[in-house]
Order: structure tokens, then C-alpha cells, then sequence
């Protein structure tokens, strides 16, 4: 039997708010299925199982408070053993009772004259959804949120236009995003003795490379710049672990697999970065994928847990249109962040000629506690050189 | 398709990237992305929509044609035209 704990979802945060439950007592589970939805900070974020087997019971009520470390419901894995509670030591849970609201009656959903979950109805509200034409996978067949999001979803691929959104929670959440945003990169200032480094990078071959390959391919499969930078920073990693991992507790913990995080701003101010998983091992094309799909969930105030919580290393880019050159700040409890500028033509010298290249400023901050300047300045060399050899990325 | 049709296709779509936007105060010859602050990932989910809703998929060099409201109806109807005038998609 393994107790589920509530994950870590990122330095920044510290309790959501439980807001439905995906699996029933009863139901089978696996490694990587979504049980859970948790309300933060930082919109709804879906929590995923570690262990496979079948739900005992849960532990939380819907709408409970639920810190770091609490547990949430008992999972019986295969041949009864008692699996791992979490891939990583959890945090000490509070010696304290879990904070929980009064447990909600067994079956609220009766209640509702058409049975849909709390939090499918704020989103069919906040997405102009009609509930009565959506297919409902909970409990006899009521509507729970991934329903509602999945029809909202479909009616976007179709083509159809979506009803006007009211204005949304992301502006009446913006201060308490800016909130979560305050706290880590304080901590991070406060805590982490950061130095910075910087170099221009010729990245002429890597542009004209993508320009080529997206002319002859639809729009759906053609690269971003940023795409080829994750791409470079992650393979780039591979050689310089000390800028991969984590501080925690006093010590540092090298990544076996580097998964990068991206930068994304939201509309209407704010900023996550969340991690593409096993970046280094995924094909250019799987990276671009990967980071749209991020961005659009992101945008669409939905990402999952291990997304936020498990970058090992983080890109900030600025796009094509950014200015000159970014000095970020290293997210917690990440040691490196590096940064890239947009690309920009400049009057360069190539061969003794004075001649237009596209020069991106490339910029990495590091934790002086785990790294030093020397190979920090080898880092930035090695992305720069990975970017000379795009068809290699 | 009509010029119209087209321009409440490219409306809808640019609202879906930019929802809060107040779409009615866009002047013609604005430039969108300035104006709606919309990024590279934005923009290309946008070129997406229109390829899928249209039948034009826009290449690379000619996304200067729909830097601005007015540039972006006028390509994308003529495109549109030669996409039913020769229909092979």
C-alpha cells in the first residue's frame, strides 16, 4: 500500500487548493495518469501518480487546503507491497494535521441538476462552454473538468470560433501570480550567490538552416529559433553537470537527464517556466512540439505538476523581436539559467571581410556555490558551437 | 471567399491568440503583432488557424504580408481564391 503525497510543484509554492479528484476509490492507476486537479498560484495544475496500482481511498476532501508533503490517498500497487511514496525524499509533512475543510457529503454531485464538478462548471463558465453538449467521464457519467476541456479543446482544432471569453482569471490571478513571482526570485537573490557571464554568438548557419527547412513545410511543422536554443542547451549540459540539477539542503544534486525549462510570459503580465522532459533525447521537431503544446496549456492556465517542478536547467529567450540581451535570474532550486537575446543582423568580421551576420547574445547566470566562471564561460562556448552545426541538433 | 469572410476568419483567429484584446479599436494599417503584443509562438499558432480554417498555408517569407490588419485580408483573399481556383488540397 503507498500513501500519495502532495508533490512539490516549484520553489515558489507552498499549498494549493484540492479542487477535484480524476480517480475513485476503485479505479486502476498508473505511473504518469493524472489524479488529481490542484488549484494555485499559478492557475489549475493536474497532479500525476508515481506508482501504478489501484486507488484505495482518498485522503483529502475536495476543496482542502493541501501543503507540500500531505497525504493524499492510499494506493494499493501490485503483489500489496508499500511502493514508493514519491520519485524523491517528499518534504517532512507537518507534524500537524492536514488543513482540511469539513469532508463535502458522499455524493454532492446528486445535488446538481446537471451533474458536472465544481470545477468543470468555473471553466465552462470562464470558456463559453455548454455543459449540456459535453460527454461526461466521472462518476455516472458526470462531467468533470478534463471534459469540459476536452470539448473546449475540440471546438478550437474544428475550427469554430470560440464564444468571447470574459475577462478571465488570469487578470483578477495576476496578483497572486506576481505574488508567487515575487517570492521565488527574492529567494533566489536572498539566497543564491549568482554570477554572470556573457558572449556574442554568430548564428547565422542555424537561422538560414530553419529558414530553409520551414519554407518547404506547413505551418504546423516548421521550428522557432528557441526550439534549436533548448535543443543546443541541453546536449551543450550534457559536458558541464555542475550547471544541471539542483541545490537543495545545504548540497548539490546533479541531473541524471536534463529536462530545460522555458520561459513563457503570459498575456497580461506574469511568467512560468516549465520543463520539457528528457529534452536532450528528443528530436528538434519533438522539442518544437513539445514547446507548443507547453506554451498553449500554459496560456490556457493548465500545466501538470512534474512540469513545474522538475526543470534541471532553464533557457529564457527572447524571441525574434526581444531586445539586444537578457541577464535572467536562476528559479530555485535550479544553479543555472541561461538567457538568449534576439537575434539580430550586425556588421561582423568573418575572414578579415566586415560583412551582416546574425548575432544572438547568449548570457548564463550560475550558482557560485556549485560552479565558477571558467566553466561557465566554456558552457556558453559549447551551446555557441552546437548552434554552428544545426543539422546536428 | 469574400474579402469580409476572410477579414471575420483572420478576426476570430486573432482573438483566440489575443483574447483580451479589443479587436474594433485595431487600426488598418497598425502593426498587429506591436500592437496586440503577440510573440513568435502566438504568431505561429496563428499562421496554424489560418492555414487550417483558409486552406492557405502562409510561407515564411511572406509573413510580412500580415504585419497589418488591411496587408494580411488582402494576401490572404487572393490566396484564397487561387486555393479554390485550384483545388489539388
Amino acid at each position: 500500500m503507498g500513501i500519495f503525497r502532495m508533490p512539490s510543484l516549484g520553489a515558489d509554492m507552498e499549498a494549493g487548493k484540492l479542487v477535484e479528484w480524476l480517480k475513485q476509490p476503485g479505479d486502476a492507476v498508473k505511473s504518469g495518469d493524472i489524479i488529481a486537479v490542484v488549484e494555485t498560484q499559478k492557475g489549475a495544475i493536474e497532479i500525476e501518480a508515481f506508482e501504478t496500482g489501484i486507488v484505495e481511498s482518498h485522503l483529502a476532501p475536495v476543496g482542502a487546503t493541501v501543503p507540500v508533503g500531505i497525504e493524499l490517498a492510499l494506493i494499493r500497487t501490485a503483489g500489496g507491497q508499500a511502493a514508493a511514496a514519491s520519485p524523491q525524499a517528499p518534504r517532512p509533512a507537518p507534524s500537524t494535521a492536514a488543513v482540511q475543510a469539513a469532508p463535502l457529503p458522499a455524493a454532492p454531485l446528486a445535488d446538481l441538476g446537471l451533474r458536472a464538478s465544481p470545477a468543470a462548471r468555473q471553466f465552462a463558465k470562464e470558456h463559453g462552454v455548454e455543459l449540456s453538449s459535453v460527454q461526461g467521464s466521472g462518476p455516472e457519467g458526470a462531467i468533470v473538468y478534463v471534459d469540459v476541456e476536452r470539448a473546449w479543446l475540440a471546438g478550437q482544432t474544428r475550427g469554430e470560433p470560440s464564444k468571447p471569453r470574459p475577462e478571465k482569471r488570469a487578470a483578477a490571478g495576476t496578483d497572486a501570480m506576481r505574488a508567487a513571482i515575487a517570492a521565488a526570485m527574492a529567494r533566489s537573490k536572498r539566497e543564491i550567490p549568482h554570477y554572470y557571464l556573457g558572449d556574442a554568438a554568430d548564428v547565422t548557419k542555424s537561422i538560414e538552416w530553419m529558414s530553409a527547412r520551414n519554407a518547404v513545410r506547413p505551418p504546423d511543422q516548421r521550428l522557432l529559433f528557441a526550439a534549436l536554443l533548448l535543443k543546443a542547451v541541453a546536449l551543450a549540459v550534457a559536458s558541464y553537470p555542475e550547471f544541471n540539477g539542483h541545490f537543495r539542503d545545504g548540497r548539490f544534486e546533479s541531473a541524471a537527464n536534463v529536462h530545460a525549462g522555458i520561459a513563457i510570459a503570459l498575456r497580461g503580465g506574469g511568467l512560468v517556466a516549465p520543463a520539457i522532459h528528457g529534452t536532450a533525447k528528443l528530436s528538434l521537431d519533438q522539442v518544437m512540439s513539445a514547446l507548443r503544446d507547453l506554451a498553449n496549456r500554459v496560456r490556457a492556465g493548465r500545466f501538470r505538476g512534474s512540469e513545474l517542478a522538475d526543470p534541471t536547467i532553464t533557457l529564457t529567450s527572447l524571441g525574434e523581436r526581444g531586445v539586444g540581451w537578457v541577464q535572467p535570474v536562476i528559479y530555485p532550486p535550479q544553479v543555472a539559467i541561461i538567457g538568449a537575446g534576439a537575434p539580430q543582423l550586425r556588421p561582423w568580421v568573418l575572414d578579415g571581410q566586415v560583412v551582416p551576420r546574425q548575432i544572438c547574445e547568449l548570457t548564463v547566470a550560475a550558482d557560485h556555490r556549485v560552479s565558477d566562471g571558467h566553466r561557465g564561460a566554456l558552457l556558453l562556448r559549447e551551446i555557441a558551437d552546437r548552434l554552428q552545426s544545426p543539422e546536428a541538433l | 471567399m469574400t474579402s469580409d469572410q476572410v477579414k471575420s476568419i483572420l478576426l476570430e483567429e486573432i482573438s483566440n491568440i489575443a483574447p483580451e484584446a479589443d479587436l474594433s479599436a485595431l487600426q488598418p494599417d497598425a502593426d498587429l503583432r506591436e500592437e496586440l503584443d503577440i510573440d513568435s509562438i502566438g504568431f505561429l499558432n496563428l499562421v496554424i488557424a489560418l492555414g487550417r480554417r483558409l486552406g492557405v498555408n502562409v510561407p515564411e517569407q511572406d509573413y510580412s504580408h500580415l504585419a497589418t490588419l488591411r496587408g494580411a485580408v488582402e494576401y490572404l483573399a487572393n490566396s484564397a481564391s487561387k486555393v479554390s481556383a485550384n483545388p489539388r488540397t
